[in-house]
């Protein structure tokens, strides 16, 4: 098969304007992706579905990665001329930068035709609040149907171009998408009372003790 | 007679089109004897026959992947029991194979075949079952069904005395296996394995050529090759429709191709070709078996290099899968280093292979709906996770 | 001919249900609640805490409360509270003890975590599985006297793995004794350095009951580290 490199030669020769990105996996399973751009993420998914030489018919696994922003703090030594004359310092300089989050999907394909894989495509959305919209592999592989309306449903990316975009595990009227790493629970189910300190304290949340009767109402005829 | 809402039970109301003339959507579960657990169809009716079919889960939702990400590497593998809760051992060595190539750790040799012996064993008992819930689909109440319990019993009673739980095994370590099977245990093993063709005869001559059955599913829920292909079907779903796709062979993973079996496949893609590739394929697990249980090799069943508390594989990504009974079962994990999985994703066979129950059914009446449905071979736990 | 698989398919129930009446292998059904099917050694249910004598559980309790199960429970069902002070454990070391050790068995899955981490075999399961009790949450919850079970009670149900526990708990009480011996030895022999104390006597049992487990932040000495 051919090597991840290869294949983003290969796609980029065959489509001059794309953008195809290598993500290296630095873990001994060595399955490293290709990140798309979203204007031809379908012409290419198509490519590699009929193209003789790769024929990925099955799009295996679909799924959701949701990368909050991170603050990312960084130190670098720099060397400081010393106005005074003297030599130069060395000084830790300590910068810190904000990564944008964003949403991600992946498709695992694979060749059931010439038995081999996977192909690991990654699309990116713009943001995690309003640019959520990836293009829809599901006219590729029908597969996707149903895992692209759970990573809809799960983690709130929306599919353009899906036959049929409704939520799946959830409920229709449920609001959050309960995989983002940000998700809190909703306070609205029975807590049953156990020892563990934050159960009971959010028990104790749910079930706001009772005000101490008022004796003083009460005695008063 | 008209159903109403008072006398047609759940949720039945009348859809009109002026060229179709009535249309009646009703909705056949969630709590429907037929469903396996709490499945919902709402299908559009012509008459009897099926016209529009919408699949409704998500009853049994407990957001299995948000559990996996709060929790330690080891403290995900019992839950991975409760996916498809008739096949924990082959959950268990999914699950194990993903974090082995996640972590590249080795496995001992001895552990790759009782991996096998369990995963086969785990093939048989889900096969007789599946066969038995269609019989039951189909409307032989009890008979077969009771016939597939008793042997699956005795596959679960060797469970549990190997693990201690009949079916929430949690057996399977990153590294090899829980514990080493001892000899009495490899011969009752041995003493099952070969009694099951006895049972399987049985329990062909029992249905197999049976014209009621064969009127029944002949020619109802055809699937088209290509259509299961592109839908991600996997498993004897897939091969029933004469794709011979299977993992053991492709992927080779474990020591499956140190054994001579061969994969069925069928011709037609309809019912009576699902029920008969498990059969089939049930007789190739038990040449596995018979060579699995022969060439055991000694040894430990645990990688020395493994561990099991403070497990943090390094920052990286994963697909691992493996042929599970019901189709391909896979596991994708992301470690940022921590001892928790930062991404946790489970591959549920049932629930990519439920895409294309719309499809099949069209056309079919109501009653072939629930025998399709059976031979998709679901188990919700794995559908909603 | 059309009918001859459902008459073949008849003769296999009658087969069956003749057969029912002598063949143990075709009538495999129990009467439960009169007649117990025996259980295998490995059955699990719910844990149990090890004591060393049954005359006195709460005294002689394994557990040095090091909180490890705690932190490996799947769904999280342990609730453990160190103890301020220490008392002697069975080979006469000075511990701490769990003063709250509850498990919500309504919570519990059975599924043997906590036995596997525990370093020091104070944990095991039970095979009791008629615990059907009539209050919601509180009948569940177990405290520590009702979890606590004697070292014979864990040979009666287990008989061979409790063996094997016991045998390496001796072995390794055994060769913690002889290193402390061999220090003291080494100790009395070499005088002139009496300013660091060898940490070599309690190092293999040190080792073993570091509280924080792996990963924790205490790790004792390594032997290097003798100057």
């Amino acid at each position: 098969m051919e090597t991840v490199e290869q294949l983003r030669d290969r796609l980029l020769a065959r489509f001059p304007g794309a953008s195809v990105t290598v993500i290296s996996n630095p873990s001994p399973s060595a399955q490293h992706s290709l990140l798309l751009d979203h204007a031809h993420a379908r012409e290419i998914a198509l490519y590699l579905r009929d193209e003789p030489a790769l024929k990925f018919d099955q799009c295996s696994n679909v799924t959701g990665i949701d990368w909050p922003e991170k603050e990312i703090t960084e130190t670098t030594k720099v060397t400081v001329p010393d106005p005074a004359g003297g030599p130069p310092k060395v000084v830790a300089q300590t910068t810190k930068r904000r990564e944008p989050g964003y949403l991600e999907v992946v498709y695992h394909l694979y060749s059931l035709a010439l038995r081999q894989g996977p192909i690991i495509l990654r699309l990116r959305t713009g943001n995690r609040a309003d640019a959520v919209a990836v293009p829809s592999l599901t006219p590729v592989w029908r597969s996707c149907e149903f895992q692209e309306r759970e990573v809809f449903d799960l983690f709130g990316v929306t599919f353009e171009g899906h036959p049929d975009l409704r939520r799946i595990l959830m409920w229709d009227g449920f609001k959050d998408h309960p995989m983002r790493r940000d998700y809190a629970e909703p306070d609205d189910y029975e807590w049953e009372p156990t020892p563990h300190g934050d159960v009971l304290a959010k028990a104790k949340k749910h079930y706001p003790e009772k005000p101490a009767a008022e004796p003083a109402k009460e005695a008063k005829p | 007679m008209s159903l109403t809402p008072e006398i047609g039970g759940a949720h039945v109301r009348a859809v009109h089109d002026e060229f179709h003339g009535d249309l009646l959507e009703v909705s056949m579960g969630p709590h429907h004897p037929s469903t396996h657990g709490v499945f919902r169809m709402i299908v559009t009716l012509d008459g009897e026959t099926i016209v529009k079919l919408k699949p409704v889960f998500g009853y049994l939702h407990r957001n299995h992947e948000k559990l996996g990400e709060n929790t330690t590497y080891l403290a995900s593998m019992p839950y991975t029991d409760r996916l498809d809760y008739l096949n924990s051992m082959s959950n268990n060595w999914a699950y194990a194979l993903a974090v082995e190539k996640l972590a590249g750790l080795a496995v001992p040799e001895r552990a790759e075949y009782v991996r096998v012996i369990l995963a086969e064993l785990t093939r048989l008992l889900n096969h007789t079952c599946l066969a038995g819930f269609l019989m039951q689909d189909c409307g032989c109440s009890g008979t077969p069904l009771m016939y597939a319990f008793r042997e699956r019993e005795k596959i679960l009673d060797l469970f549990e005395s190997l693990s201690g739980s009949r079916m929430m095994c949690n057996y399977q370590r990153f590294g090899g296996c829980r514990v080493d099977p001892p000899a009495e245990w490899l011969a009752g093993a041995q003493r099952l394995v070969d009694g099951y063709s006895a049972f399987l005869d049985e329990f062909e001559a029992l249905l197999t050529g049976n014209e009621i059955l064969m009127a029944r599913t002949q020619g109802v829920g055809r699937l088209d090759p290509a259509l299961a292909v592109s839908a991600g079907v996997a498993g004897p779903m897939l091969r029933a429709t004469g794709v011979g796709h299977d993992l053991r062979k492709v992927d080779g993973y474990g020591v499956y191709p140190r054994f001579e079996f061969r994969v069925p496949v069928g011709a037609h893609g309809d019912t009576y070709d699902r029920y008969m590739i498990r059969i089939l394929e049930m007789r190739e697990s038990i040449r596995i078996l018979q060579q699995a249980l022969a060439g055991l090799p000694g040894g430990p069943v645990m990688d020395p290099k493994a561990k099991l508390r403070g497990f943090r594989p390094k920052a990286g990504e994963a697909y691992g899968r493996i042929e599970g009974p019901k189709g391909e079962i896979g596991f994708y994990l992301i470690s940022d280093g921590g001892p928790n999985p930062y991404r946790y994703r489970v591959r549920p066979p049932s629930f990519i292979n439920l895409t294309i129950l719309e499809d099949m059914c069209l056309g079919h009446t109501v009653a072939d709906a629930v025998i399709i449905l059976g031979s998709v071979d679901i188990v919700l736990g794995e559908v909603d996770r | 001919m059309l009918g001859t698989g459902l008459i073949k398919g008849l003769a296999v129930t009658a087969k069956n249900l003749v057969g029912s009446y002598h063949d143990p292998a075709r009538y495999t059904t129990v009467e439960y609640p009169e007649v117990k099917p025996p259980l295998p050694e490995a059955y699990r249910n719910f844990p149990f805490l090890v004591s060393e004598s049954a005359d006195d559980p709460m005294g002689t309790l394994r557990c040095v409360a090091c909180q490890i199960c705690e932190k490996e429970c799947p769904p999280q069902c342990i609730y453990i509270e160190k103890s301020k002070d220490k008392k002697p454990d069975a080979a006469g070391k000075l511990q701490i003890y769990p003063t709250v050790f509850a498990i919500d068995t309504s919570v519990c899955m059975s599924c043997q975590i906590c036995v596997e981490v525990c370093p020091f075999d104070s944990i095991k399961m039970d095979q009791v599985y008629e615990v059907a009790t009539p209050g919601r949450y509180g009948d569940l919850l177990l405290n520590r006297e009702q979890l606590a079970k004697s070292n014979a009670y864990y040979h009666q149900i287990r008989p061979t793995e409790a063996a094997e526990v016991d045998g390496r708990l001796a072995a390794e009480r055994k060769a913690a004794e002889e290193k402390a011996k061999a220090a003291a030895a080494a100790k009395a022999a070499l005088p002139p350095k009496p300013a660091a104390p060898s940490p070599a006597a309690k190092l293999p049992d040190e080792s073993r009951r570091s509280p924080q487990g792996e990963g924790g932040a205490a790790k004792p000495p390594a032997e290097g580290a003798q100057p």
